[in-house]
C-alpha cells in the first residue's frame, strides 16, 4: 500500500473550487480554497501495477507543484483536456525519483527525472506520424494503448503521478541524472526542458527582441532557455515580485518591468507608438518581436499588446480564461503554441540544470500530509518570495 | 502709494503665516528668529489701458511708430506669449487680445493683408482652440483660426529656416513664417525677470535646434539666477541668438508686466500679509479651506485652474526689444523686489497648484521640481537665499500624477530614467537625445497636446543649479515614495523637516521662508 494524493470525480467540488476562486475575494486566498475545495484526497491504495514490459515502478524523491496543477485545483484548466485525462489519477508530472525495478541500460536504484508525455512507445501502439518524427508531445495516440487516457503521467488512472509513495514509468520516459546534480535541481529538469522546447518552437533571429511575460518558474527558466539556446538580443521580462526581478536578472534578462509600465517601457526600447483605446490596456505600434507568455492567464493578453505587427507570440503557460484575439487579426501575428518538451530538450535541460545558478529555487518542502499547505504556498509562490514548491513524499 | 516688500523676522506676535501646497493651503507657525520675504504690495494697475496700448504703438522706444513700419502688400506676423504665462490665467479680456487687436487694427488701416499670428509655444504643448480664443479674443479668433491663427510647430522642418550662428556657434533657428516676414510684432507678458527680451523670438519660435544650445546643464548651472539676466548664462545666449536675429528680421516689441494680484476677491487673504487679513479675510481662510480640503482632488484642480487672476497691467512699452526690455524690467522688480540680508541655512518655499507647464492640467513630480528648484529657488539677484549646502523645504503633495495627453514623455522619464539616475549631466549625456527624437513624442507634440519628448528633462536641467548648491532637499507633505524617487526627502510636518534638516545646517539654523505667490524675488546681499 502506498499513501497517495488523488484527484477524484466530483463536479460539486470541481464547481465550489471554480466558483470561490473565480471571485475577487477567492482569488486572493485560492491556495486555501483550492486545497479544500477542490476533489483531491490523500488516500492509501494498492501499489500501481507495472503495464508491460518496459517499464518500472519509480519511488518519487521530489515532485514539483506546477502551475498546471494548480489550475487543475482552481477549475481554471481548460475542459477541452478533461478528454485526455482518466479518473481518478494522481497529480504530479515534475518528478525525480529512484527506479524499483531492473530494465535494459537503467539499473534498479537508479536515480531519475520524468519525461511525463505518454505517447506511443510507452502506449506500445503503433508510432503516430508525430511519435515517429521524434515528437512526442504531439502524439496522438494519448488515449489508446496498454494505458487509460492520459495526456501525461500525473494525468493517467494507471500509472500514478508523482505526489504519492509510488508511481510507474516507462524506460523510454527516464533520463538518469547524474551524480553531480542534486535531487532539489533535477527535479526543475522537466520545466526546463520545456522551457527549452518552447525556444525551439520557432525561430528566433539574432539579436532579436524578445519579452517574457510572467516571471515564476516557467518564466525565468525561459529566460534561461533564451539565452542559452538562442541568440536572441534584449530580453524583457514582466515581473511581479521584487525576488522574481533579482532572479530574472541574474538568468541574463535585460531589464524587468512592471506590468503597469511594461508597454510604456517596451515602447521606449524597442520604438513605436503607443496607442489608447477607449476600454482596455493600452498596446504597442511597434513593438517586441517574439513574446513569451508563461503565467497561464492574463499575460496572453499583455503579450499580444506588446508584439510587433508580424511577430510572434508563443504560449508556455497553459492558457486559461477568454483573450481578445484581435491583435493576432490586426498586426497578423504568429501565435504559437509550446506543450511539454521534445526529442533533444530533456538531454539539454539535464546539463543546463547542472550549470546554471538555479540553487534555491526550490525552497519550500513539504511531505505529502501537509499538501494544503503545499497547495497553499504553491498558489502564493511569487508572493512568498519561492520560485517552486514540491513535495518530498519519503517524507512522513 | 503701494508699500514696498521686506522682511519680517518671526517673534511671539507673527500669527501662523500662509504657506500654498499644490491645490491647498495651510497656515504655519514658524520657528522664532524665521525670516520672511514678502513682496512689495501689489502696484496700481494703468487706468484706460486701450490708450495705454495705443500710446505704446504709437511712441516706441528705439524704432518707427507701428504704422509707419506698416504698408500694403507685406508681410507681417503677429507673435504672442503662450499659455506658459501669465500665471494663474489673467481675467479677460487678456492683454494680447488687447494689443492684438489694436495692432490689427493700424494693419488694416495701412492696408497690410497677410497677416498671421502665431503663438510662441517652443517645446510647450500646442494651445487648444478654446486657449486661443481666451487669449486672442473671440474677433481675432474668428477671423484668423485655423488658417492664420495657429501654434508654432518646432518640428515641422518644412517650415523652419536657419537665420545664422552666433559666434559661439549657436544655431539660430525659428519659425520660417516668422522669419521671412517684413515685420514681427511680438505681444509678450513679462511675469517674471527672466522672460521677454531676447528670449521671446529665440525661443518662443525656435526648434529643439536651436534651444539645446540655452536649454542644457551647463548653462543652467552658470545662470546665477536666470531672473537676473546680467548673471544668467542662459541670457547671454539669448542676446547672441537676438544679435543674429536682429541683422535678419525686424522685430517690433510690445511688452507689458502685471501687478500682484494674482488671487480674485474671494481670495483676497491670499495677496494680504497674515496680520492684517480683517474677520472677513479669516472666516474666508477658514470657509474656503474648509470647502477646498473636502472637495476631490479632481474638481479641486478644475476650480483652481478655472480660477483667473485680477491682474493689472502695470506697464506696456514698444520699440525696439532691448530698450523696450529694459523698461519692463524696472517695472517688474519694482513689483516683486524685496531687499535681504545674507542667506541663510534653510530656505522654505510653498508650491502652488500652478507652474508654466500645467496650465489646465496635472503638476506632476517632474514640475514640482521644476517650480520648486528651478523657478521658486532662482527667485533671488545676487547670492541664493540658501547658502551652499544649506536645505530646501518645499510644501507640496508630489503626488504620483501625471497628466497622459499633456506629459507623456514625463512618466517615462519619471519611471525609467528617475529610476536610474537624478544626476542631471547623467540624464543630459544618456538620455537627451533619446527623448528629443523619439519619433511618438513628436508625433503627439505635432498632431496632440503633448509637450515635446525633451521637455522633462529642460525642467530637470532647470533645478540643476539648485541641486548643485543645496545639500538637501525636502518636502513636507510629499509623497514619500514619490519624493524619494528625486531624490529628495519626505516630512510630515515643519517640525520633522527641520530635524531632518539638522544633519546638514545643525541645530540651531538660520531660516527664510520667500513669501509667494504673489511673486516675491529676493535682492540677497
Amino acid at each position: 500500500m502506498i499513501i497517495t494524493l488523488e484527484y477524484y470525480r466530483s463536479p460539486t467540488r470541481y464547481l465550489a473550487g471554480r466558483g470561490v476562486t473565480s471571485t475577487r475575494a477567492g482569488g486572493r486566498a485560492a491556495g486555501m480554497f483550492a486545497a479544500n475545495l477542490s476533489p483531491l484526497r490523500l488516500i492509501n491504495r494498492p501499489d500501481p501495477d507495472r503495464p508491460g514490459p518496459g517499464w518500472t515502478r519509480v519511488r518519487p524523491l521530489l515532485s514539483g507543484i506546477c502551475g498546471s496543477d494548480l489550475g487543475l485545483l482552481t477549475g481554471r484548466n481548460s475542459p477541452y483536456l478533461s478528454a485526455m485525462v482518466s479518473m481518478p489519477f494522481t497529480p504530479g508530472h515534475e518528478v525525480v525519483g529512484e527506479t524499483l525495478d531492473e530494465l535494459d541500460g537503467l539499473p534498479k536504484g537508479s536515480r531519475v527525472v520524468l519525461d511525463p508525455v505518454l505517447g506511443c512507445e510507452p502506449r506500445s501502439v503503433r508510432p503516430c506520424p508525430s511519435c515517429a518524427a521524434g515528437e512526442h508531445s504531439r502524439c496522438d495516440h494519448i488515449t489508446a494503448g496498454t494505458v487509460s487516457s492520459g495526456l501525461q503521467t500525473g494525468f493517467c488512472a494507471d500509472t500514478g503521478g508523482g505526489w504519492s509513495r509510488m508511481l510507474v514509468a516507462h524506460g523510454s520516459q527516464l533520463h538518469p541524472v547524474p551524480d553531480s546534480l542534486d535531487t532539489e535541481q533535477a527535479v526543475l529538469v522537466e520545466p526546463l526542458a520545456c522551457a527549452i522546447h518552447s525556444v525551439r518552437r520557432v525561430p528566433i533571429p539574432q539579436g532579436a527582441s524578445v519579452v517574457v511575460v510572467g516571471a515564476g518558474t516557467v518564466g525565468l527558466l525561459t529566460v534561461l532557455a533564451l539565452r542559452e539556446c538562442t541568440e536572441a538580443g534584449p530580453i524583457y521580462v514582466i515581473a511581479k515580485h521584487g525576488h522574481q526581478r533579482e532572479r530574472a536578472r541574474e538568468l541574463g534578462a535585460t531589464e524587468v518591468l512592471s506590468a503597469n509600465r511594461a508597454a510604456r517601457a517596451l515602447r521606449r526600447a524597442t520604438g513605436g507608438f503607443l496607442a489608447h483605446p477607449d476600454r482596455g490596456e493600452e498596446f504597442l505600434l511597434g513593438g517586441v518581436d517574439v513574446a513569451f507568455e508563461c503565467t497561464g492567464g492574463s499575460g496572453l493578453d499583455t503579450a499580444l499588446r506588446l508584439t510587433r505587427a508580424g511577430g510572434t507570440v508563443l504560449l508556455s503557460g497553459m492558457p486559461n480564461g477568454s483573450v481578445d484575439l484581435t491583435p493576432v487579426w490586426f498586426r497578423e501575428l504568429n501565435l504559437v503554441g509550446a506543450y511539454a518538451s521534445g526529442g533533444r530538450d530533456f538531454p539539454q535541460a539535464l546539463e543546463l540544470a547542472g550549470q546554471a545558478p538555479l540553487k534555491g529555487y526550490v525552497d519550500a518542502i513539504y511531505p505529502l500530509s501537509r499538501w494544503r499547505d503545499a497547495i497553499g504556498h504553491a498558489a502564493a509562490a511569487g508572493r512568498l518570495g519561492t520560485v517552486k514548491v514540491v513535495f518530498d513524499p519519503t517524507r512522513d | 502709494m503701494s508699500r514696498p516688500g521686506f522682511v519680517l523676522e518671526v517673534d511671539e506676535r507673527t500669527p501662523a503665516l500662509l504657506m500654498h501646497e499644490g491645490e491647498g493651503f495651510r497656515l504655519e507657525k514658524l520657528p522664532l528668529g524665521s525670516r520672511v520675504v514678502y513682496p512689495p504690495e501689489s502696484l496700481p494697475g494703468l487706468r484706460d489701458l486701450d490708450a495705454h496700448i495705443r500710446e505704446a504703438l504709437l511712441h516706441p522706444l528705439g524704432c518707427e511708430p507701428l504704422p509707419e513700419l506698416l504698408h500694403a502688400g507685406m508681410r507681417l506676423t503677429i507673435v504672442f506669449d503662450d499659455l506658459s504665462i501669465p500665471l494663474p490665467q489673467m481675467k479677460t479680456p487678456d492683454i494680447r487680445q488687447r494689443i492684438i487687436e489694436q495692432v490689427l487694427e493700424m494693419a488694416a488701416a495701412a492696408g497690410v493683408d497677410d497677416v498671421e499670428l502665431i503663438a510662441g509655444n517652443a517645446l510647450h504643448r500646442r494651445m487648444t482652440p478654446a486657449e486661443l480664443k481666451r487669449t486672442v479674443g473671440e474677433r481675432v479668433f474668428r477671423s484668423f483660426f485655423p488658417h492664420h491663427l495657429r501654434n508654432h510647430d518646432a518640428e515641422d522642418r518644412a517650415n523652419l529656416t536657419e537665420i545664422g550662428t552666433t559666434k559661439h556657434g549657436e544655431v539660430v533657428e525659428i519659425n520660417k513664417r516668422a522669419a521671412t516676414s517684413d515685420l514681427i510684432v511680438y505681444v509678450n507678458v513679462t511675469l517674471t525677470a527672466m522672460s521677454g527680451g531676447p528670449k521671446s523670438v529665440s525661443v518662443g519660435l525656435a526648434s529643439y535646434r536651436s534651444l539645446k544650445h540655452h536649454h542644457n546643464v551647463h548653462t543652467l548651472r552658470h545662470s546665477r539666477s536666470f531672473n537676473d539676466p546680467p548673471n544668467s548664462a542662459m541670457h547671454h545666449s539669448y542676446n547672441r541668438m537676438a544679435g543674429v536675429l536682429d541683422e535678419h528680421v525686424k522685430i517690433f516689441q510690445i511688452e507689458t508686466s502685471v501687478n500682484n494680484d494674482t488671487f480674485p476677491t474671494q481670495l483676497g487673504f491670499l495677496n494680504k500679509r497674515e496680520w492684517e487679513w480683517t474677520l472677513k479675510d479669516q472666516a474666508a481662510y477658514l470657509a474656503v479651506k474648509r470647502a477646498n480640503d473636502l472637495t476631490p482632488i479632481k474638481q479641486r484642480r478644475q476650480i483652481w485652474h478655472r480660477t483667473a487672476a485680477p491682474y493689472g497691467i502695470t506697464s506696456v512699452t514698444a520699440g525696439a526689444p532691448g530698450p523696450v526690455h529694459e523698461v519692463t524690467m524696472g517695472h517688474v522688480l519694482r513689483q516683486q523686489l524685496t531687499e535681504v540680508n545674507g542667506p541663510s541655512d534653510i530656505g522654505i518655499w510653498g508650491l502652488p497648484y500652478i507652474c508654466p507647464y500645467n496650465v489646465n492640467s496635472i503638476m506632476n513630480p517632474i514640475l514640482m521640481m521644476s517650480l520648486g528648484l528651478g523657478y521658486f529657488f532662482n527667485l533671488y539677484r545676487g547670492q541664493p537665499l540658501v547658502r551652499p549646502g544649506g536645505v530646501a523645504i518645499y510644501y507640496h503633495p508630489v503626488r504620483n500624477e501625471f497628466h497622459p495627453v499633456h506629459h507623456p514623455s514625463y512618466i517615462d522619464f519619471y519611471e525609467e530614467v528617475l529610476a536610474e539616475t537624478t544626476d542631471p549631466v547623467a540624464i543630459e549625456t544618456k538620455y537627451e537625445e533619446q527623448f528629443a527624437t523619439d519619433p511618438w513624442y513628436i508625433h503627439l507634440y505635432r498632431n496632440s497636446y503633448a509637450y515635446h519628448g525633451v521637455h522633462p528633462l529642460y525642467m530637470w536641467y532647470w533645478g540643476a543649479h539648485a541641486l548643485e548648491h543645496l545639500g538637501q532637499v525636502i518636502v513636507v507633505g510629499g509623497d514619500r515614495r514619490t519624493s524619494e524617487r528625486m531624490g529628495f526627502r519626505a516630512a510630515s510636518t515643519l517640525g520633522d523637516a527641520l530635524e531632518m534638516a539638522k544633519e546638514k545646517v545643525g541645530g540651531s539654523p538660520t531660516i527664510t521662508y520667500q513669501h509667494t505667490p504673489p511673486l516675491s524675488m529676493a535682492d540677497v546681499r
